[in-house]
């Protein structure tokens, strides 16, 4: 295979078009030959850089040495001391400003491909039947996990391979959290990859039990002194979705994008055979800009809609991987920037026919560094839509913070915990992911499991 | 699983199910719902929970045939098994943690529509274990419709039922039988419970409002995952947008939004008729014959 080491092997991708109507994976993936070239890109740096911007501090030059020698699940193993959750996180990591961003390829040239050999590497290892090495025997203390995912999955995995017997506790009826409810198909398979991880997290021994709402079917308190945890890890994620509080918005055809894509993902409406139905629309508007915007704008696409997505600053500042933006518009998403909408317009039967908007322009810079965007006067107009997807973030759910004597929560109503370990304001009580941080990434969560995870072996091991 | 030790039609189109659900029954209160999902390609169906045993671990529950979901629902027996049981999900009655001293001193009056009887039941109940007598109106379109009026009978203080077209008792509406107890008889409630259809709650409290007793009524929206994460069940209660699921279900109801919230429940109309022709042809199709009972 010829090799221009400036360049990165490039990875094969169904066709736009193609692609545009039907919910298989986008990314096709390497193979062993086209991962091995690129494996050969890596420059293997005594201080290599690439671990210090991976949150979980995976030893990258380490594991691609093993695919250059053609030692796939050696790999795996590298990996594995790290993370649990490689075949996702090869997937939906932004690579570009963790691992590769610090890249010295990338200085005059492509950075090395790490999240596609990551994903090779755990998509390989799968097939060929590895499975993480499990503890010998547990040491008798229980854990509670609230929360099946990136957070909850990681923090039990490592609590796992340390001894622990750790049970998660999942509300909704299938394991996966965001991997399942949230992050589409076409981005990362269900069956093909997320199950087969969360079944190599079971393979550590770790239980889960779905269908139990801590805070409502349970307390922690009650975990804690009838049900015989002696620490709890709280990786209860995101909340309740925001809407903007203009006219219109709790018009028919006005969907949160947690709605939507639960409705979707979770539910599967987009398959005959499932129950669970969407109003897929024919003109939608998606209003936001980040990595779940695109997914429920390329959802509404497959579902045969024409999909706009209308946000208030310009492309540089839109939140979204820069990989989704790329696919969202070879996919044929159109990109209405620079536009803010003020009202949505609503029929007699109360359903959505258009919304209005304002053209932006950016002004100085606001307290976060992005340049505030700013209303140009006259500018107003109309867009014509049957369906509008609202994706603005979400703000904590009270479920279980409401329901903890002692847990506090800031002025956000995010629980308090401690960054390095995931302490919280209740003693035993460790937290971290969305329900700490607000809506943030997938490797982000993991990384706060996993420091978790340490404070309550930390905790545990010294009563 | 979750499996049905119970199964009995009640009524037309409506069913009566006990469940095995432990965690539910140990920690459920009046007011609250639970999700079902009858299997793997089911929908998360909302339901309110008529009552509960906490030693047997059963939750019962009552629903009504609207659309493909409850009627595949219905078609399951005893020693059938629900494959997801939710709950409880949504807050408990306000009576349940208001200081006891204070509800006893207070004078309630339950107003149960149709299948609404079901979830008002275990607030009576509830009532009756604390020692207190609440007067119930129970009302349904005819005789046949009417459900749960022994069980109704032996908790509640004084209960007064009512049909639509006169076929069982008094004729008329809940709302005939509000005037007549607060305008004629001079009766006076502290607060009033309205639970059933959208609008008959819609109608109890523009005349509850007329007569100043606070309303209470509990809504059933579109759901998903009834957790507080998708903000279907979106309500506007007063200049607020409340979440159903995690605010409600229990509302003021002179500050709901009725009409928005009856046009927001239509909104999957079609694709529930949808639904419901197909499955009327599978299940059509499995007798044999074109459906329309010809051939038999």
């Amino acid at each position: 295979m010829d090799v221009n080491v400036l360049k990165r092997v490039p990875v094969r991708e169904q066709e736009p078009k193609v692609r545009a109507t039907n919910f298989e994976e986008v990314c096709l993936g390497y193979n062993l030959e086209e991962a091995q070239a690129e494996a050969g890109r890596c420059l293997n740096c005594k201080n290599a850089q690439c671990v210090k911007g991976c949150p979980v501090s995976i030893s990258i030059p380490a594991f691609i040495q093993k695919v250059k020698d053609g030692d796939i699940i050696g790999a795996a193993d590298v990996i594995a001391q790290d993370s649990a959750l490689p075949a996702i996180c090869g997937r939906v990591c932004p690579q570009e400003t963790q691992c590769e961003g610090k890249c010295i390829r990338g200085i005059k040239g492509d950075p090395v491909s790490i999240g596609k050999l990551e994903r090779f590497v755990a998509d390989t290892a799968r097939e060929m039947g590895y499975v993480p090495k499990a503890p010998e025997k547990t040491n008798g203390k229980k854990v509670a996990v609230i929360g099946s995912g990136p957070a909850g999955l990681t923090c039990a995995g490592d609590l796992a391979r340390l001894g622990y017997e750790v049970t998660i506790f999942e509300a909704l009826h299938e394991p996966g959290g965001v991997l399942v409810y949230g992050i589409p198909e076409f981005r990362l398979p269900k069956d093909a990859v997320v199950q087969k991880e969360i079944e190599n997290v079971k393979k550590l021994g770790v239980q889960i039990e779905t269908n139990v709402v801590v805070g409502k079917s349970i307390t922690i308190d009650q975990l804690m002194q009838e049900e015989g945890f002696s620490a709890v890890f709280i990786g209860s994620g995101a909340g309740l979705p925001k809407f903007m509080g203009i006219p219109g918005e709790n018009a028919n055809g006005v969907f949160s994008a947690n709605e939507y894509l639960t409705r979707n993902n979770l539910m599967k409406a987009f398959r005959e055979d499932y129950d669970t139905p969407i109003v897929g629309g024919k003109k939608v508007a998606v209003v936001g800009g980040g990595n779940v915007a695109m997914d429920a704008a390329r959802t509404a696409l497959r579902l045969g809609a024409e999909v706009h997505i209308v946000y208030r600053r310009s492309e540089e500042e839109l939140p979204a991987r820069v990989e989704e933006v790329h696919h969202a518009k070879e996919e044929g998403v159109v990109f209405d920037l620079l536009t803010n909408p003020t009202k949505i317009l609503v029929n007699e039967d109360g359903w959505v026919t258009g919304m209005e908007c304002v053209r932006m322009e950016l002004g100085e810079p606001d307290a976060s560094g992005r340049r505030r965007p700013v209303v140009i006067p006259g500018s107003e107009f109309e867009l014509e839509l049957d369906t509008v997807i609202m994706a603005l973030g979400t703000s904590p759910n009270p479920l279980i913070s409401s329901t903890t004597e002692g847990l506090e929560i800031n002025k956000w109503k995010c629980i308090i915990a401690d960054e390095k370990n995931g302490k919280t304001t209740k003693e035993g009580v460790y937290a971290g992911g969305d329900a700490v941080t607000g809506a943030a990434t997938v490797i982000l969560a993991m990384e706060a499991g996993k420091a978790g995870a340490k404070g309550i072996h930390e905790y545990l091991s010294n009563q | 699983m979750y499996r049905i030790t119970k199964a009995e039609n009640i009524a037309d189109k409506i069913f009566l199910m006990d469940v095995e659900a432990p965690r539910i029954a140990r920690s459920c209160e009046p007011g609250q719902f639970i999700i079902a999902k009858i299997d793997e390609a089911g929908e998360r169906i909302p339901l309110t929970i008529c009552d509960y045993n906490r030693e047997t671990g059963i939750i019962t529950i009552v629903f009504q045939v609207v659309g493909a979901s409850t009627e595949r629902m219905s078609w399951l027996k005893a020693g059938d098994a629900f494959r997801d049981f939710i709950g409880p999900l949504g807050v408990a009655s306000e009576f349940v943690t208001d200081d006891l001293e204070i509800v006893k001193q207070r004078k309630y009056l339950f107003v149960a529509g149709g299948v609404g009887t079901a979830p008002v039941y275990p607030q009576v109940k509830w009532m009756r274990g604390h020692g207190i007598d609440a007067d119930v109106i129970m009302g349904a379109k005819t005789k046949d419709l009417l459900i749960l009026e022994a069980e109704m009978r032996a908790v509640a203080g004084n209960l007064y039922v009512t049909t639509d077209d006169g076929s069982y008792e008094r004729k008329g509406m809940v709302t005939n039988v509000i005037e007549d107890l607060v305008v004629n008889q001079g009766k006076h409630y502290d607060v009033c419970v309205a639970i059933g259809p959208m609008i008959m709650m819609k109608f109890v409290c523009l005349l509850t409002k007329k007569l100043g007793i606070p309303t209470i009524v509990s809504l059933n929206p579109i759901m998903v995952d009834g957790t507080g994460m998708c903000g279907a069940c979106r309500v506007t209660v007063g200049d607020e947008v409340k979440f159903a699921c995690v605010d409600g279900p229990e509302f003021d109801g002179h500050l709901v939004n009725f009409d928005e919230a009856m046009k927001r429940q239509q909104m999957y109309k079609t694709e529930e008729g949808r639904a419901m022709l197909k499955l009327k042809e599978g299940a059509s199709h499995k007798h044999g014959g074109c459906g329309c009972g010809g051939d038999q």
